[in-house]
């Protein structure tokens, strides 16, 4: 669960992924051909096979056939075979082995992409031309999208990106070590807590709350606001306040009792609070984080096929087949009133599907300070000592 | 046939081809890319330029000593820890383990059948504040009432001496495993006492498997950086994590090639100052 330890499986699927799912030939007139790419919105037949690449446990499956239901229905309504591989295990590593094919113009054989934009490289792709834009003309359905995720500083107007699920970043803690933290200035300051909490590793994610908490916009990243923001994790770091910086290798210490409180995202506390009755989470009262995992097409990828698919998922009826499924926050109107009906604990549990409340309580960070080289080494710089 | 026996002088080129063709693919080129690299300027964003950027090794240096050293120095005191409890472990297996030899040598390895970062998060179970090492550690005073050891150096150093010990304790033992016995009993019959047996015939004879284990333990691990990850805090970072950071986060791949060009200088010099000082010799026996 580990940046590492994805790593280390990303390589292992990298290999197995190069063995199995090379095919020469569909997209290679596609390979650096970006001008045509662009222009193709003629080109509406569908694709024999769509090849979607995704983090693991994100979509429905049944235990035992091991199949996809959702996938598998939408192959008998297209025709159309989605070709799904789990081998997106963390954003960073997952660019680092595209951007070398992308750089040089080849295709990535993949047409379908999901990459979370409380990291750089969605608005990185955009920005470096490595991703085509959306048919939206195949895809009525984006009327389903949630509001508050209408309309990102990175892709104002969806032209690129349609999000796959999101998820919250809040506070959790244990009450069997202190009393509740709901606040930002309590972790960092309280000295109850002194070596007893983690920070996210992720400046998208971390840095949302502890803005949010100085009452400046996370959104907006100022020179004055980030360098208050920084100054305050700087001190907590120095002082020994904070412990560890984390990826979600923070459940297990939380639950075993070495972290008293953390940084914690709202789709592992569905499961940390099913497991253990003493782990609470809360949007800081100030405001809270959410990031978005967004789908994207890849240059060389099929847009038209794409295109259909995300469609197809933005059909409140799948997006709730899929939701029923995994912990995360779902991005289309509609599934929660299906889910109503057939799985109402899971269409009553906040964290998957939050108030309007939380969701505008929650802020995105600044995709340009996402991009920022100056802000990012100085975060780097601090993460690691 | 014919054409190797009138060469007959080409055999031993013919058959070192293929570890060179594979030194030559898979560690000489990359390495050369890597160097190219280090050299280059420029940011993700605009491209980078080869420019022959030597600053980014002063820049390497200037900003991230302190990371090269405390690697060079958990590293250091992982080898000799490892040395430490290796040796005598080894040696028991060597001289006493009898008929149980290749099982207690399976023991060493058995761990390792266990991934590397399963094995590290075992580390962050063994060592949490609320285990049972930290709170003995506590109940004796060595710690204090709130003492921890997860997010500390001793936790990092640990789990890098656990990590690489085989590499450790296997050359020992090989080399332990080969002395002649009838050497150290010559010794005793000519009264030698068993520690003076020890430290003139079978400490020398074994200083090939403790030049190779040291040298295998010391070089991957000035190069870690799951250890300081998981078990360590931000003070406990290694030069390992700032490399890492600096490819995969910041996509800052001069400053992260010359960085690794740095580190391994310095892992050449520390090994060339332990082989001048012990002999070369003692690695080829």
């Amino acid at each position: 669960m580990t940046d590492g330890l994805t790593r280390v499986q990303l390589l292992r699927r990298a290999a197995a992924g190069g063995a199995f799912l090379t095919v020469p030939g569909v997209l290679a007139a596609c390979g650096g051909t970006s001008k045509k790419a662009a222009s193709t919105t003629a080109n509406q037949t569908l694709a024999k096979t769509l090849r979607f690449s995704n983090w693991t446990l994100y979509i429905d499956i049944n235990g035992k056939t091991k199949r996809h239901p959702t996938l598998d229905a939408f192959k008998k309504k297209t025709g159309t075979t989605v070709q799904y591989t789990e081998d997106i295990n963390d954003n960073a590593t997952y660019f680092g082995k595209i951007q070398g094919p992308l750089s040089r113009g080849q295709s990535i054989d993949r047409d379908i992409i999901v990459m979370t934009d409380n990291s750089r490289y969605p608005s990185l792709l955009i920005k470096k031309g490595w991703v085509e834009k959306l048919d939206k003309s195949a895809i009525p359905n984006i009327k389903n999208l949630e509001p508050t995720l209408q309309h990102p500083n990175w892709d104002p107007n969806r032209d690129y990106s349609l999000p796959w699920q999101s998820g919250l970043t809040g506070i959790a803690y244990n009450d069997k070590l202190t009393d509740p933290v709901l606040t930002v200035p309590d972790l960092l300051e309280n000295p109850k807590l002194k070596g007893k909490i983690t920070l996210l590793q992720g400046v998208g994610d971390t840095m949302p709350l502890i803005m949010a908490a100085n009452g400046d916009d996370p959104t907006k990243v100022t020179d004055a606001s980030w360098n208050r923001a920084f100054k305050l994790v700087k001190k907590a770091v120095d002082s020994g306040q904070i412990r560890q910086f984390t990826g979600n290798d923070y459940s297990g210490p939380l639950a075993k009792g070495d972290l008293s409180a953390c940084f914690a995202w709202s789709g592992d506390v569905v499961q940390l609070e099913a497991d253990n009755k003493h782990l609470h989470w809360n949007l800081p009262k100030e405001g809270g984080g959410i990031w978005t995992d967004n789908m994207l097409i890849p240059k060389g990828g099929n847009v038209y096929t794409a295109s259909v698919y995300m469609n197809y998922y933005y059909e409140p009826k799948v997006a709730a087949a899929v939701e029923d499924y995994v912990n995360y926050i779902c991005p289309v109107v509609g599934a929660k009133e299906v889910l109503l009906k057939q799985d109402p604990s899971i269409a009553k549990n906040t964290l998957i599907f939050p108030t309007k409340a939380m969701l505008a309580n929650a802020h995105n960070f600044d995709a340009n300070a996402l991009n920022n080289e100056k802000y990012i080494t100085a975060w780097q710089n601090l993460i690691s000592g | 046939m014919g054409f190797l026996h009138r060469h007959r002088n080409l055999t031993p080129y013919l058959l070192l081809a293929p570890g060179l063709l594979y030194l030559g693919f898979f560690f000489v080129v990359p390495l050369g890319f890597l160097a190219y690299q280090s050299l280059e300027s420029g940011n993700f964003d605009i491209g980078y330029a080869f420019t022959w950027a030597w600053g980014n090794y002063w820049d390497a240096i200037r900003n991230y000593s302190g990371h090269f050293v405390r690697s060079l120095e958990y590293a250091g005191i992982a080898t000799i820890l490892a040395l430490a409890f290796g040796y005598p472990l080894a040696y028991w297996i060597a001289f006493r383990g009898g008929r149980w030899k290749n099982l207690l040598l399976l023991f060493i390895v058995a761990p390792f059948f266990v991934t590397y970062l399963i094995r590290t998060l075992a580390w962050e179970t063994i060592l949490a504040d609320q285990g049972p090492v930290v709170s003995v550690l506590r109940n004796v005073g060595i710690l204090g009432h709130d003492g921890r050891l997860l997010a500390t150096s001793t936790a990092v150093v640990a789990g890098i001496t656990y990590n690489f010990f085989p590499f450790m304790a296997l050359p020992l033992y090989v080399s332990l495993e080969q002395i002649d016995g009838r050497l150290i009993e010559a010794a005793q019959d000519l009264y030698a006492s068993k520690w003076k047996a020890f430290l003139r015939i079978t400490l020398p004879l074994s200083l090939p498997g403790v030049v190779a284990g040291t040298l295998l333990t010391f070089i991957p691990a000035a190069g870690d950086f799951i250890n300081a990850q998981l078990l360590g805090s931000p003070q406990n970072h290694m030069i390992g994590n700032v490399i890492q950071s600096k490819f995969l986060e910041l996509t800052d791949y001069p400053a992260a090639a010359s960085m690794s060009f740095v580190l391994m200088a310095a892992i050449l010099l520390m090994v060339a100052l332990y082989a001048r000082a012990v002999g070369t010799e003692k690695l080829t026996g």
